[in-house]
């Protein structure tokens, strides 16, 4: 076995297993946080499509977090104070059912992600970077603005939202939801870059013109790509807003966009486990470094320049070594 | 509204234009010499604004504090040029992104440090702070309108060292060809590193003269900086040209559009939910500009093709 | 008289005060292969970017199979049957030689919109990128990272995807370079039997190869055709022999 594939089943199956610690010391902070490293994971999971494999670099993903969460916010919101939605020709409810929330936040972010991409992609290298995080941006003053769902102060959710058959407010099974969106979609990402459109997608980074020549479209080729991405992450902002109960226009902030690319960098950019590494690591180093000093985020900042001017193959890199997989 | 309101706003929009022109004209000119983008460029402003904070309480002059904040973010523009950015012009935008936002933790963070999180207040000097007398009877304040001179002479200087003077001349080569310009035996790392540093000292100074209207403190650069992206987007990257024109339209945009918008939903609408549509849409307005942009010009209004 | 599969029609193209292309007038027969020489900066590379995609002429038009082309994208144009390699090699170099080859085929099928079967277990895509390999020798090197590719087998490859595309016609830029003397002469054999399934628009410097091959030679001077005929009209032309081949061996 490929040194790659052993560390990817130690990253993967460490997350389970310290939430299995946790639960036995009885530890239910230790999970929650174990949790949030496992969405911001998922997450990263989603910008890693574009970024890693079709080497878009998004600095806006946080849109599309924000919009899952807010999705999640609004009806939840709508549901515990039994106010309908939308009570005009049609009625809308809100609604506590995470599936249902779920389904909203894939929808309403992978149609922004269209809109975003769509124009953004028009151009390339350094103006997508500065558009995506000015989109980002957008949302982020539309939220402090507009005031029906909190405004700055943001929304809180009385109770988490449920699922058929789980008592989510217990962390250990709301973890384990999260555990198992975090693997299927994990699972389809790895089958993803394999199949026709991966492949497609990889040439496209690589070199746009040989794609147009064999009468392929790397437009329309990375602007799913954008979509699908937009639509993952926004479902981890959704399972994030449910893990806080609660949204605010945080969210969207573009250090949050930054912090997705740093996991995904910090990592290993261009491995599959590369967000889940670096998420994790990001965690764990929130979680050891915030009680030695205010300012931990110096450390941050420093062992990040350290990476990226050093050790650019990330966590993944330095220890399985540089080659990227190319079965 | 009154006309003498509206021309008062268009005097905010056009002051808070020029002082995002100072922003974007160093981005787009490291950009359009380097190759670099630049996050770090808003904790440039925030060194100004606490390096004029810091001075200006120590000696009480407004002066020797500006003179500080171009300093104090020239110094700070060199060092990291030459410890960290240096070694990123080679590298591919996705590393320029990651160690620039590293770098905004580290001054971010630092500054907290230094200063501690609560904002810092730096006094307009007391002969600007009152009003002047605009032909037509307009009462506006003197420090604003001193702004906006300051701006305005910042960028003809601007055109000028770029159009006539040597290190102008070096400027324009290594924006049309890179290779060139070291054959010609220019040295090109001394003329990255003074890039770099004009561009901070730009930011520096901005921060520095907007600090005094609003407040010092951690994390304002960083608005600032994104406006800045929509202007170069909107201008065209590499246009110093473009960098005015984009940042006189997104200030004019978002001042007016945050008095005008309101006022126009009242028009048709209860005064309360006008308010808040009107100011929902105006903080998306100049983002609503730039996607306008980019359908009609994706290189930006001066940008080459 | 037979109806050119590919005719280029009066193209003009400036850069500036540069006439890059001057009225440019020529067609490509079925079965045959049409070459197009001449000096460097003669304006070959804006000509071929014109009719295969990627630079749109000032005035003139692009006829591909009776269609009209001119305003097609790359992309249109390849579905629409050009299959065209590079100059300098455009390939994804990170990708395996087989990888490459596949995407040509996957391009063919236009079946690009699948997310979850692995593209190099569809047997169908993978055999047709094999027997293109094969064809042009590389089959032996189809594990291999195309950056590690000699720039004569890379060359070997551009080609390789063309083949897989099936096109009705071949655009080449200078397909021998980097190849040396035997496997310009394997190439050259190569090119004789693939004009029968699609005729060669070939642009190429190597001028042995032009004689053996060309049923059509064109030469293109400062943008302009200065003439065009069989090898034999070619080598006797003054025009040609003052403005061009009088500064080169011919054999």
């Amino acid at each position: 076995m490929r040194r790659e594939t052993i560390l990817n089943a130690v990253l993967y199956l460490a997350m389970p297993v310290a939430a299995a610690l946790a639960f036995a010391m009885d530890e239910p902070f230790l999970i929650t946080l174990i949790t949030r490293a496992a969405i911001f994971a998922l997450a990263a999971v989603g910008l890693n499509l574009a970024l890693g494999l079709g080497g878009l670099v998004s600095l806006g993903h946080a849109a599309f977090f924000g919009i899952g969460g807010y999705a999640m916010g609004i009806l939840a919101h709508h549901a515990q104070t039994y106010s309908p939605m939308i009570d005009s020709w049609i009625v809308i409810e809100g609604t506590k059912s995470m599936p249902v929330i779920w389904l909203v936040a894939i929808v309403t972010s992978a149609l922004t992600a269209l809109a975003i991409g769509a124009l953004s992609l028009r151009t390339s290298g350094v103006y997508f970077i500065m558009i995506t995080l000015a989109f980002g941006q957008m949302f982020y003053y539309f939220a402090i603005s507009w005031p029906a769902y909190g405004g700055e102060d943001g929304l809180s959710i009385y109770v988490r939202n449920s699922f058929p058959g789980l008592n989510t407010l217990d962390p250990m099974q709301f973890f384990v939801l999260v555990f198992v969106i975090l693997s299927a979609v994990l699972w389809w990402m790895g089958r993803l870059a394999r199949a026709p459109f991966g492949l497609a997608l990889s040439a496209a980074r690589q070199n746009a013109e040989r794609v147009e020549t064999v009468g392929l479209g790397p437009f329309r080729l990375r602007l799913v790509a954008f979509v699908i991405s937009g639509a993952v992450t926004g479902l981890a902002g959704a399972l994030f807003a449910d893990l806080n109960r609660f949204v605010s226009p945080t969210m969207f902030s573009w250090q949050m966009s930054g912090e997705f690319i740093v996991f995904i960098v910090l990592g290993g950019v261009g491995r599959l486990f590369g967000p889940v590494a670096g998420a994790m690591l990001f965690v764990l180093l929130e979680y050891l470094l915030s009680p030695l000093s205010e300012f931990w985020l110096i450390y941050v900042g420093a062992i990040l320049l350290v990476v990226v001017l050093f050790a650019r193959g990330g966590l993944i890199g330095s220890l399985a070594g540089r080659e990227v997989a190319h079965d | 509204m009154t006309p003498i309101l509206l021309i008062e706003q268009v005097l905010n929009g056009l002051q808070s234009g020029i002082m995002l022109f100072l922003m974007a004209a160093g981005l787009t000119l490291i950009f359009g010499v380097m190759g670099l983008i630049n996050l770090a460029h808003g904790s440039l402003y925030m060194i100004g604004a606490f390096a004029a904070a810091a001075v200006a309480g120590w000696t009480g002059s407004f002066t020797l504090a500006l003179a500080a904040a171009l300093a104090a973010a020239a110094l700070a523009g060199c060092i990291i040029e030459m410890v960290v950015i240096r070694r990123l012009y080679d590298r591919d935008h996705l590393d320029q992104v990651l160690a620039t936002f590293a770098l905004i933790l580290i001054f971010s963070e630092g500054t907290r440090w230094l200063f501690g999180s609560f904002p810092l207040y730096l006094d307009v000097p007391a002969a600007l702070s009152g009003p002047v007398r605009l032909p037509g009877g307009i009462l506006y304040p003197s420090y604003r309108l001193l702004i906006i001179v300051i701006g305005l002479l910042i960028a003809i200087g601007l055109f000028q060292l770029i159009a006539r003077t040597r290190i102008g001349i070096q400027i324009r080569a290594g924006e049309s060809d890179r290779e060139m310009i070291g054959a010609l035996g220019v040295d090109i790392s001394r003329l990255y590193t003074i890039v770099f540093a004009l561009g901070a000292a730009l930011a520096g100074l901005a921060g520095a003269l907007v600090g005094a209207i609003q407040s010092v403190q951690v994390g304002m650069g960083e608005p600032v900086l994104i406006l800045a992206f929509v202007v170069i987007v909107i201008g065209g990257i590499g246009s110093i040209k473009g960098a005015l024109v984009g940042a006189l339209l997104v200030g004019l945009t978002d001042t007016l559009g945050g008095v005008l918008l309101p006022l126009f939903f009242g028009l048709f609408m209860d005064p309360s939910s006008a308010t808040t549509i009107g100011s929902a849409l105006a903080s998306m307005s100049i983002y609503i500009l730039m996607a306008l942009v980019l359908l009609f010009r994706p290189t930006g209004l001066y940008g080459r093709a | 008289m037979t109806e050119p599969l590919l005719h280029i029609d009066g193209l003009y193209k400036a850069f500036g005060a540069l006439q890059a292309t001057d009225g440019v007038t020529l067609t490509l027969l079925p079965g045959e292969i049409h070459a197009l020489i001449g000096p460097n900066g003669a304006g070959k590379s804006t000509l071929i970017k014109q009719i295969a995609g990627g630079v749109t002429p000032d005035a003139g038009r692009v006829w591909f199979k009776g269609q009209d082309v001119t305003a097609l994208s790359t992309q249109a144009r390849a579905q629409a049957g050009l299959g065209r390699t590079f100059q300098i090699s455009s390939l994804a170099m990170e990708a395996t030689v087989l990888q490459n080859a596949v995407l040509g085929a996957l391009g063919r099928a236009g079946s690009v919109w699948r997310f979850l079967r692995p593209v190099m277990r569809d047997a169908a895509l993978v055999a047709q990128a094999q027997a293109a390999l094969e064809r042009v020798g590389l089959a032996d090197h189809a594990a291999t990272r195309t950056a590690e590719l000699s720039h004569g087998q890379r060359r070997l490859l551009e080609v390789a995807v063309a083949l897989t595309l099936k096109p009705h016609a071949f655009v080449m830029d200078e397909p021998m370079a980097g190849l040396g003397a035997s496997g310009s002469k394997r190439m050259t054999t190569f090119l004789d039997g693939l004009r029968r399934e699609a005729p060669i628009l070939l642009v190429e410097h190597d001028m042995d190869a032009v004689f053996a091959l060309a049923d059509r030679i064109s030469v293109l001077v400062y943008g302009k055709i200065i003439a065009t005929g069989t090898a034999d009209e070619i080598r006797a032309d003054p025009l040609v022999r003052t403005a061009y081949l009088g500064e080169e061996d011919v054999a």
